[in-house]
């Protein structure tokens, strides 16, 4: 027998080497790629955008230093009502569908209803934001479905009446749309929280004592809930403040919001606009964070008053009065959505439709027919981009839970931050600068940039949707594989990959659900070469062609709905003998 | 050299404070119960012996398998065969795929045949189309076993293995257990906080206490 050395540096060199084979070096610069490909394209796009917003752009023969863009850009004259559209449409928005989820989950949470609103919640969450506003604006304009539906006979009107709804200029119905589309994502994100968090126990207790429902959840669960939802709360702050394609369709023109109109300048055949986007583009970055340390600012008054109002020991049964109203304003904003969807549907199908009508005069699949061609490209561009964006994603993903579960060690909370990043930094802030620096790298057209960007908007999600139900696999699992021999490539491969199909397929529709939806990068990096869905439709609002609109809205909604249906039925077809794995 | 387990001068420290520390032969055929109360490292002991200790503990000493040093290698090199409380059958493969998950080479036609007859050496000849999720909880226990045999290991270890059993079953699954681990002159180390598995085991017993 050798001689043995002491036993502790016997290990730590035993230790170094399996490790070394259970985490191969690609495996190990995962991480490292993934936040590259996440935070790489922010990074430059916010630098690329510093120095033409100082008049400095050699590339299109400028050479700063000069405050040239900022003279031009306060120059403008919407630019004071741009940047209060910019604070009241966010602000408004975020406390809205916050209220909203708050006060439904407060009032009807465990109870049949919110059983309902849980499984509308999917299809919901899935339609895109163009989608949603399109079949907003459809419901409330002038000429809208709701106006079709109450006229003549409690309007007494027979054309439609001359005000301004979509596109009032205080922002109200680009709110609305918001809105409607935030609260699913909040309520999936509270749910997701309540996971975490003893919120039943801790509701019995307090009812226990005699308090309301109401003011028992707001007391004693919501302060846990919110401080989980926290980052999910200033993504929504963020994107309605700086959203473009929500704006377009909804929001006011004469003047557009800040971030619609730095889209403006940037395709603007005159160059030098291109240094007044970048300075606008500066400026939406400085209102969001402004408007996000003030959000901050309320959260810790609010904690502040909350935590004497919680030990005060008020019951607040009054408060339970909230109920219906939640319930009123919950079911209001899904309703919206869903009926917008119908509208929609009707008019890609409409024949004639006079004003007043409540249907079309004939149903036909003229407009279908007609923008087949443009419709199969589209679907073309969006299938690609959105696969491929997902499946990258999806790689990178396992691949860094994979090192993560394999070096025994989680991502911690400044992990968790970065994810959020490209989230909550706007894009109108970025993807200028983004476009101006790969136009530097002669790399400003085509698909393969518009992959990269959409990426930097997928990884977080998937990454998100996964990590849960990878982490919350059971170990041993793992352990009784390779006491059996399997090596750790076969137990990711052959057992926990499969294991956790459903959640992957999960992470793959939402990836893709999130893909279909992204207007701003395909527009700006794609240099009007890659038309997706989306782009199609956003470019078609102009126009006021409803049938042409109501075709691409709803395709684009279907290209987004169709791969949560296939997660749902996929692994229940495949898993159909394996009980195991239901539930 | 010495045929069996060998733990030698195993010790295993949390942030500085020791949690185990075992220093015993195992030979082939017999069980070394390894006793104590809920977290006193019992199955931080377990993880150890099969590579998959958590980075957070420094463990000192060396595991030897019949005099070949299983330290350096990984979980998947070590021949340890290993039973849980739960049976942890792979719940997306039938009874026969999770047979054959851990039985190494042969042609279709041999590995169908060795499946076959280590079901019918379990008493659950036939079943192997199944779906584990539908089979009762001793017959998934009798796979789980099985599975963790055709793998052919060299030592067996027990992680509670018979604590989620009632009563009746509990006594019938230990002597297969034991009995087979007999036949096959297994090294057994098993981690229980029952009396009666080590006393039905018939080996040395090692008692862990939170100060150990």
């Amino acid at each position: 027998m050798r001689s043995r050395p002491s036993g502790s540096s016997v290990t730590a060199r035993s230790d170094a080497r399996a490790r070394a084979r259970v985490v191969p070096i690609i495996l190990r610069l995962l991480p490292s790629l993934t936040l590259l490909a996440m935070l790489g394209p922010v990074a430059a796009g916010l630098a690329g955008a510093v120095l033409p917003a100082f008049g400095h752009l050699p590339a299109a023969g400028f050479d700063g230093p000069s405050l040239v863009a900022w003279e031009r850009l306060f120059g403008w004259a919407g630019i004071g009502e741009a940047t209060r559209l910019s604070l009241t449409t966010g602000f408004l928005a975020t406390l809205g569908s916050l209220a909203i989820v708050t006060l439904i989950t407060a009032g009807w949470w465990n109870t049949r209803v919110f059983g309902w609103l849980e499984r509308a919640l999917s299809p919901l969450l899935s339609v895109p934001h163009a989608a949603a506003a399109f079949g907003i604006a459809f419901l409330i304009a002038p000429s809208g479905w709701i106006m079709r539906l109450v006229s003549p006979e409690l309007t007494g009107l027979s054309r439609p009446p001359d005000i301004l709804v979509v596109g009032d200029p205080w922002g109200l119905s680009m709110t609305a749309g918001l809105i409607a589309k935030e609260v699913p994502f909040l309520l999936l994100m509270t749910l997701a929280a309540l996971g975490q968090v003893r919120a039943r126990a801790a509701l019995e207790l307090a009812r226990s004592m005699g308090y309301g429902r109401v003011a028992a959840w707001l007391k004693a669960v919501f302060p846990q809930v919110y401080a989980q939802i926290r980052l999910p709360v200033y993504v929504v702050l963020a994107y309605s403040m700086s959203v473009v394609d929500v704006a377009l369709i909804l929001g006011p023109s004469t003047p557009a919001t800040l971030s619609v109109q730095i889209v403006r300048w940037m395709s603007d055949p005159d160059l030098a606009m291109r240094l007044v986007a970048s300075a606008g583009a500066i400026l939406q970055l400085g209102l969001v964070v402004g408007a996000l340390a003030l959000w901050r600012l309320a959260e810790w008054l609010v904690g502040l008053w909350g935590t004497g109002w919680a030990g005060g020991g008020g019951r607040g049964r009054p408060l339970d009065a909230s109920r219906p109203v939640a319930l009123g304003l919950a079911g209001l904003s899904a309703c919206a959505t869903l009926a917008g969807l119908a509208a929609l549907g009707i008019w890609s199908v409409a024949g004639l439709w006079r004003f007043p009508d409540a249907l079309p005069d004939a149903l036909s699949l003229r407009s279908w027919t007609r923008h087949a061609a443009g419709l199969g490209d589209a679907i073309g561009d969006t299938a690609l981009v959105a696969l491929s964006a997902t499946a990258m994603a999806l790689l990178l993903t396992i691949g860094c839970l994979e090192a993560e579960f394999r070096r025994g060690r989680t991502i911690g909370r400044f992990a968790l931050w970065l994810l959020y990043l490209p989230l909550i930094v706007p894009q109108t802030a970025f993807l200028p600068g983004l476009q101006t620096f790969l136009l530097r790298l002669g790399a400003d057209r085509g698909t393969l940039p518009v992959i990269a960007a959409h990426l930097v908007f997928v990884l977080p999600y998937v990454f998100l949707s996964l990590g849960d139900p990878w982490r919350a696999w059971d170990r041993r699992q793992a352990v009784a594989a390779a006491a059996l021999g399997a090596s750790p490539g076969r137990v990711l491969l052959a057992v926990r990959l499969p294991m956790l199909l459903r959640p992957l397929l999960v992470a793959g529709a939402i990836g893709i659900a999130v893909s279909v939806g992204q207007y701003l990068p395909t527009l700006l990096i794609g240099g009007g070469r890659v038309a997706t869905l989306t782009t199609e439709a956003v470019a078609l609002s102009s126009g006021g062609d409803r049938r042409a609109i109501g075709v691409f809205g709803l395709a684009q909604t279907l290209a987004a709905l169709l791969p949560f249906t296939l997660a749902a039925l996929l692994p229940a077809l495949l898993w159909r003998n394996r009980r195991g794995l239901h539930g | 050299m010495a045929e069996g387990l060998t733990l030698e001068e195993v010790a295993i420290r949390l942030d500085g404070r020791r949690l185990v520390s075992v220093d015993r032969h195992v030979p082939p055929g017999e069980v070394l119960s390894i006793m104590g109360p809920s977290g006193v490292g019992k199955s931080t002991l377990l993880a150890f012996l099969t590579g998959t200790l958590a980075p957070a503990f420094e463990a000192t000493g060396r595991v030897l398998l019949d005099g070949r040093d299983l330290t350096p290698l990984p979980p998947d090199r070590r021949q340890l065969g290993i039973l849980f409380q739960d049976d942890l059958l792979f719940p997306h493969l039938s009874v026969a795929g999770n047979l054959g998950f851990g039985l190494r080479g042969g042609t279709r036609a041999e590995r169908r045949a060795t499946i076959a007859r280590a079901l019918g050496e379990v008493g659950l000849a036939g079943l192997g189309p199944r779906d584990p999720a539908t089979l009762s909880g001793g017959q998934r226990a009798r796979v789980a076993l099985m599975r963790t045999l055709l793998a052919r290991p060299r030592a067996l270890l027990l992680d509670e293995a018979f604590s989620r059993l009632d009563a009746q079953r509990r006594a019938r699954t230990r002597e297969m257990v034991f009995g087979t681990a007999r036949a096959r002159a297994l090294p057994v180390v098993m981690v229980t906080h029952d009396h009666a598995d080590a006393e039905a085991a018939g080996g040395p017993i090692v008692r862990l206490t939170p100060d150990n």
